[in-house]
């Protein structure tokens, strides 16, 4: 695959280290290339990227609020529209929580509106910009300071929202799944999502050494290891056509994806045990 | 050309004349119309904008601010709830200094939940950093809108504009209304160029960034200082609108103010019914006048002492109360002059105001018996 070299988000921002968010912004824009508008909901990566009177963005770019960057990109994208710039993509990039919480109205109306856009929510699976609280992204059994471990909870208690599927729901033209350790596969992911005409959505999973617990230097490691256990499913549906887009080799026990996590540290082996059986009966339907 | 029209439907036309190139709308009481006749405008060809079906006010707003950021005029309308529902993105659209126009039909807040007029609502988005006008008849409302847009866009201005007509009371009642020609309004307000910071792929810039303490208070100072400069630019563009339309307009509007000893102070369509019973006193005698307030944001209040500061004594009439202190434009012209004056409360929820009603307020601001009482007009005794 031909990567282009040059960068549109530039170092030196604020992001923690090993951060996923930001990979995954540089690796969509080298797709989406110099003629794009981002819009970003309130979260780390705004935060972190644009501490006035510094920006990271080569490319205009737009924050208003936390629950509406799927409103503010719809108004960008049909300013664009009016003037003739129809050739310049216009790309969300929001975290979990304001994508699957706060901001799901917003999104669900720009969906079904059929604007333009590119949505990528860029999944850590909790309030990390906060202090890592519990979303609806958070999945079964994580630890988080809303949804604590301790002598009567094992964590979050109940699993992951589905919010690729609810977009599918909306039937849109392109929906993805992807994760920022498969670097290849989410950017032909964001191409096909930029030639397609009307809304895409990509659920970009990134781990976040910060929320989850681990070594800054290992977070392409755990995306894969998502990957590799059937924790995360690599998929697209094409105008309601659904393909899984990568199959590991050799499917991994989930507990070395657990294990490697403070957030899943404290769980006991029937907790471990009901995920694995969960992932077990998911990738048993989509045969991975 | 003059036409029998409601407010709403001037509004619409105001707006049509404006030429937005983007207008994100949600339907609510008593707003709706303008969001009706929009949406015909659009789909028979008479306005050439992308309108767009927005699934909540919130988004309505955000749209908006988006639509403005990436260089175009825009326009939307609201509503009491609605209104209230937008009140976090309002803070955004000025503080980004996005020259949006929004017409709102005053509505009262819930609960108890009601669709009828108070100003309640804007009244409680006083400190946004919006302009707000209050239109006293449909003329009036079609005229603000075009003027708005002429000083929100005014380069040491660039704040956002709300143009509030009183729900139902003006939103539904046709009266005549003089529809400027296009190529006037061409010529008086000419298409937006956007001067500032917009989203340009050619000339990238990032709008709406993070700030630290070291930067906030300058951004909100320079928001003072854009609405202290834009009483100038309002005074400025209404004067070229009156040489253009021939319509005069002012922050304030005085109606036999000159001699008055009483003076009511007002907003919005209340002021009609205010200068009916000042003529009808006046034959009678009595030295009574209206002092209209038009421009609540900036507040006028140069102009209300130069009026007020002969009279005897003044009556604020308020559609909104701020528990516990009173009607809200009371307060402030309490805090900014020294001025003998009587505040009531009257209109809450669509309450009926009679011209009789408003005799009783002269009499009542004649001879006070409690200066510091928050006088209620209206109200129906305990049963």
């Amino acid at each position: 695959m031909d990567i282009p070299e040059e960068e549109f988000l530039a170092p030196g921002h604020r992001a923690c280290a090993g951060c996923g968010a930001t990979i995954g912004v540089r690796l969509a824009l080298k797709m989406l290339g110099k003629n794009t508008v981002a819009v970003s909901a309130t979260g780390c990566l705004e935060v972190v990227t644009t501490p006035y009177p510094e920006t990271a963005w080569k490319i205009p770019w737009i924050h208003v609020a936390f629950e509406n960057s799927a409103a503010v990109a719809s108004g960008v994208e049909r300013a664009l529209r009016s003037q003739g710039k129809d050739d310049v993509n216009v790309v969300v990039f929001a975290g979990d929580g304001g994508t699957a919480d706060i901001g799901l109205q917003s999104l669900s109306g720009a969906m079904e509106r059929g604007h333009n856009l590119i949505y990528i929510c860029y999944d850590n699976e909790a309030y990390m910009n906060t202090g890592v609280q519990r979303s609806g992204a958070t999945p079964y059994g994580a630890s988080t300071t809303t949804s604590p471990h301790g002598k009567e909870s094992f964590g979050e208690d109940k699993p992951k929202k589905n919010i690729p599927m609810i977009m599918a729901a909306h039937g849109v033209p392109y929906v993805a799944t992807a994760s920022i350790s498969y670097p290849e596969d989410f950017m032909k992911k964001v191409k096909k999502a930029s030639e397609i005409e009307g809304p895409a959505y990509i659920h970009l999973h990134q781990p976040c050494a910060t929320g989850w617990g681990y070594d800054p230097s290992k977070t392409i490691e755990l995306g894969r290891l998502a990957v590799e256990t059937g924790s995360w499913i690599l998929y697209e549906i094409e105008d309601g056509e659904f393909k899984v887009t990568y199959r590991p080799m050799e499917r991994k026990p989930v507990n070395i994806y657990l294990e490697s996590q403070k957030r899943f540290k404290h769980l006991a082996d029937e907790e471990k045990e009901r995920i694995q059986s969960y992932v077990d009966q998911v990738c048993a339907e989509l045969k991975i | 050309m003059l036409k029998v029209i409601s407010a709403n439907r001037a509004i619409a036309e105001g707006v049509k004349l404006s030429r937005p190139q983007v207008v994100p709308v949600y339907p609510i009481t008593p707003q709706t119309s303008i969001s009706e006749y929009l949406a015909q405008f659009v789909a028979d060809g008479d306005l050439n904008a992308e309108y767009i079906r927005v699934e909540s006010e919130h988004s309505a707003i955000s749209a908006a601010v988006g639509a403005s950021g990436a260089g175009v005029r825009t326009f939307t309308a609201t509503s009491s709830q609605g209104l209230a529902l937008m009140h976090e993105i309002l803070f955004v659209a000025a503080g980004m200094r996005t020259p949006i126009v929004m017409g709102n039909a005053n509505r009262a807040l819930s609960a108890p939940l009601s669709i009828w007029n108070d100003q309640q609502d804007s009244i409680s988005q006083r400190d946004t950093g919006w302009m707000q006008f209050f239109a006293e008849n449909a003329q009036e409302a079609l005229d603000f809108v075009i003027n708005a847009y002429k000083i929100s866009e005014n380069k040491e201005v660039l704040l956002p504009s709300m143009v509030c007509i009183d729900g139902f009371i003006l939103t539904h009642t046709v009266e005549p209304v003089d529809i400027p020609s296009q190529d006037d309004v061409d010529k008086f307000l000419p298409a937006y160029q956007p001067t500032h910071a917009y989203l340009d792929p050619e000339e990238p810039m990032s709008l709406g960034t993070f700030t630290d303490p070291d930067y906030y208070m300058e951004a909100r100072y320079a928001m003072e200082v854009a609405m202290q400069k834009s009483k100038k630019v309002i005074k400025d563009t209404y004067q070229e609108f009156e040489e253009v339309f021939g319509r005069q307009y002012g922050m304030i509007e005085n109606y036999q103010c000159d001699d008055a000893e009483i003076i009511l102070v007002a907003m919005g369509s209340i002021c009609g019914t205010i200068k009916a019973v000042v003529d009808i006193l006046r034959k009678k005698g009595e030295k009574v006048g209206l002092l209209k307030v038009i421009a609540y944001r900036p507040f006028p209040q140069e102009e209300i002492y130069d009026v007020v500061k002969n009279a005897q004594r003044i009556a604020v009439l308020d559609k909104n109360i701020s528990f516990g202190i009173g009607g809200v434009l009371f307060n402030e012209i309490k805090a900014k002059m020294e001025v003998d004056a009587s505040g009531f409360i009257l209109g809450l929820g669509g309450r009926d105001v009679s011209p009789d009603d408003i005799v009783n307020i002269v009499k009542q601001t004649r001879n006070p018996t409690d200066t510091d009482k928050i006088n209620w007009i209206g109200l129906k005794e305990e049963e």
